[in-house]
């Protein structure tokens, strides 16, 4: 008997009962649909992320003083950037916004929310201060959450006024902003006038305070120059900006500065896979458990029922091995079909759920195809129990009694 | 008579044969039964219930082995074959038809014949021929793409005996294969025997009825598993009789 035979008997069983087919193939095509949408979905969300990173990589730049190898073999910046960057940058062609930070050294003083310490309160880590000046939101593709941020004026007057970051303005125990609420640097006061909610190039900005510059200044006289000159710049400008923002900066030696894009992919694997990913795919696979039990059942359910058309084919001539290859590639078929309706269910899912929130699916082709083979796998250990059952039936007593 | 020039050809032989059932309190269904049959041979046996006859037709379908004894198909002893040779020899060597006639409701009648090619090696299209080659013969090419559930009794049991014979055994073995049909449909079904027969196919027929082991040129009867064989010279004679006059 040929494998084709084989297979012909093995669908011609399979089909003889779509009712039965289609309640023994549930189980695989949910599990199969389960683990597709997941894994599907965790693809889609960093295509999402990745496609994000794209158009942040490719108009966020920052500007930094070059490292210079020093006699001692460390690197040092060769020179501060100019207090006025902002001013220098903002005219260039292709620049679109720009903001120049850099962290302030404490020095001992600590950004609290009252301005006598209490020792029973828990030790909490600070929140770094930074200082800044120009347009931070716009330069760090950075979104505020209530209030505003702080703008030339108050920069040029140097006024006490903060801007929070999210995780920052959390641990300070700031939630509103109306009554502007006050933040003491040591015991120096700031208005809090802000709460920062993203921003994509800096994300430790948000469990930082951000100061105007020259409040900075004011309060910590020893504060080194800032280091970073961030830059939105249109699509397709790096190269123009490239060129001109260095002479902008320092038109004797352009060379000590550097232009580099504000993002490394490293910072893009994190937070793609949240514990949703987990349950779901958890959920899949004990569902895919379990319809591998019910193809079983229902094969073996199967065999009981057909004990006397087993005894006849082995009159027919089926060895015993051609009895059971026949229950076996019944529930293989069953569990193949259980796989590509479940992939195809978990494709439409993925492209359902992708429509709905606004995202391009993304599907591993490769993927579906494991996942069918998957479903096949499950129907070929279903299949192993029934099939040497019915194998080991014994045609005489088989052919015994019987309708048909 | 002499196209039965070679019909001393033997097909079965049965040596010392018995078959007992259990370990513990152990049944004997067959004990040392000698028996041969030749081709052309139309044997019948009968017996009381729990005699031992469905025990016999088993044996001799390769259903079932023998407990002692030996048994030869072709010549050749049978106890040294493994299932896959057993099968094989089953399905090309012997038909079988049984009371409850066996066909697969979920196919038409032209796929219960087709069935029996199933695990021979008969070409492709050489089994669609012989098919309906069959059904020909038995007189229901005209259902062959009908439900066997919409058929009689009698119509089933030819559909059942066009799939035993389809793929040209050497023996046929039929288990009671009127016991589920009335009279005329019995006579029809057992005219078909006769004509099978004649055509030189083996046949062994298990029955309760007289009237159909009267048809039977051999008469085998067993009674708790012993096996005795009527002598067949005063039926042939009178059959000779009937036949001259
Ligand atoms: N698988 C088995 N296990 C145990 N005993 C069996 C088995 N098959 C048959 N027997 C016993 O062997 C004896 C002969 O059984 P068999 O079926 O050959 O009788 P039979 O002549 O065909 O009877 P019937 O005319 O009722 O069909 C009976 O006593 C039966 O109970
Ligand atoms: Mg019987």
């Amino acid at each position: 008997m040929k494998l084709r035979e084989l297979a012909t008997e093995a669908l011609e069983g399979v089909g003889a009962k779509p009712g039965r087919l289609l309640i023994s193939v549930l189980g695989s095509v949910v599990g199969i649909g389960a683990l597709v949408l997941t894994i599907g979905l965790g693809q889609t969300a960093a295509g999402q992320l990745a496609s994000h990173f794209d158009a942040i990589a490719a108009t966020h730049v920052e500007a930094v003083p070059a490292g210079v190898r020093g006699a001692d073999g460390k690197e040092h910046a060769s020179s501060p950037l100019p207090t006025d960057a902002v001013e220098r940058v903002t005219a260039l062609a292709g620049v679109e916004s720009a903001a120049l930070l850099g962290e302030v050294p404490l020095g001992g003083a600590e950004l609290t929310a009252v301005p006598v310490h209490d020792p029973a309160l828990a030790p909490v880590t600070p929140p770094a201060v930074w200082a800044a000046d120009g347009d931070v939101i716009g330069a760090l593709d950075g979104h505020l959450q209530r209030g505003r941020f702080f703008d030339a004026g108050h920069v040029a007057r140097g006024d006490r006024v903060v801007v929070l970051g999210r995780e920052a303005a959390d641990d300070l125990g700031v939630h509103e902003i109306d009554s502007r609420p006050s933040v003491f640097l040591g015991t120096t006061a700031y208005t809090v006038i802000g709460i920062l909610d993203a921003a994509s190039t800096r994300r430790e900005l948000l469990a930082a305070a951000i100061i105007p510059i020259t409040a900075a200044r004011h309060d910590f006289p020893g504060m080194p120059p800032p280091d970073t000159l961030a830059l939105r710049i249109a699509l397709g400008a790096s190269e123009l900006v490239g060129h001109q923002v260095p002479i902008a900066l320092d038109s004797a030696h352009p060379e000590n500065v550097s232009i580099a894009a504000a993002l490394s992919t490293t910072t893009l694997e994190t937070g793609v896979r949240g514990d949703v990913d987990t349950v779901f795919f958890a959920i899949g696979v004990i569902t895919l458990l379990a319809g591998g039990l019910g193809i079983a059942n229902v094969t073996l359910l199967s065999v009981s029922e057909r004990t006397g058309e087993i005894g006849l084919r082995r009159a027919l001539g089926a060895s015993r091995r051609q009895i059971a290859g026949q229950f076996v590639l019944e529930s293989l078929v069953v569990g193949v079909l259980g796989g590509m309706v479940g992939s195809a269910t978990g494709v439409a899912a993925v492209v359902t759920v992708s429509a709905i929130r606004g995202w391009t699916p993304v599907l591993d082709l490769t993927l579906t195809l494991a996942c069918t083979a998957l479903g096949g796998a499950v129907g070929l250990l279903a299949g192993a129990y029934p099939s040497v059952r019915a194998a080991r039936i014994e045609p005489a007593e088989a052919l015994r009694g019987g309708a048909g | 008579m002499t196209e039965r020039a070679d019909d001393d050809a033997v097909v079965v032989e049965l040596r010392q044969l018995s078959r007992t059932f259990g370990r513990e309190a152990p049944v004997t269904a067959l004990s040392a039964v000698d028996l041969v049959i030749r081709r052309g041979d139309h044997l019948s046996i009968t017996g009381p219930s729990g005699a031992g006859k469905s025990t016999m037709l088993n044996i001799l379908g390769l259903l079932d082995r023998p407990s002692a004894g030996e048994y030869l198909l072709d010549g050749a002893p049978t106890s040294p074959l493994d299932d896959r040779r057993r099968s094989a020899l089953r399905g090309s060597r012997i038909g079988f038809v049984f009371q409850s006639f066996h066909l697969l409701p979920t196919r038409s009648v032209l796929g219960n014949v087709l069935l029996a090619f199933t695990y021979g090696d008969v070409p492709r299209a050489e089994r669609m021929r012989r098919a309906i080659g069959a059904l020909d013969r038995v007189g229901l090419s005209h259902r062959r793409d009908f439900s066997p559930v919409t058929l009689s009794g009698g119509e089933r049991q030819r559909v059942a005996i066009a799939r035993a014979v389809c793929a040209g055994p050497a023996l046929l073995l039929a288990d009671e294969p009127t016991g589920n049909l009335d009279r005329s449909t019995a006579d029809s079904v057992l005219a078909l025997f006769d004509e099978l027969n004649a055509d030189g196919l083996t046949l062994v027929v298990i029955t309760h009825d007289a009237r159909v082991a009267d048809r039977a040129r051999r008469q085998v009867r067993i009674a708790d598993g012993r096996l005795t064989e009527e002598p067949p010279a005063a039926k042939r004679s009178e059959r000779d009789r009937m036949a001259s006059a």
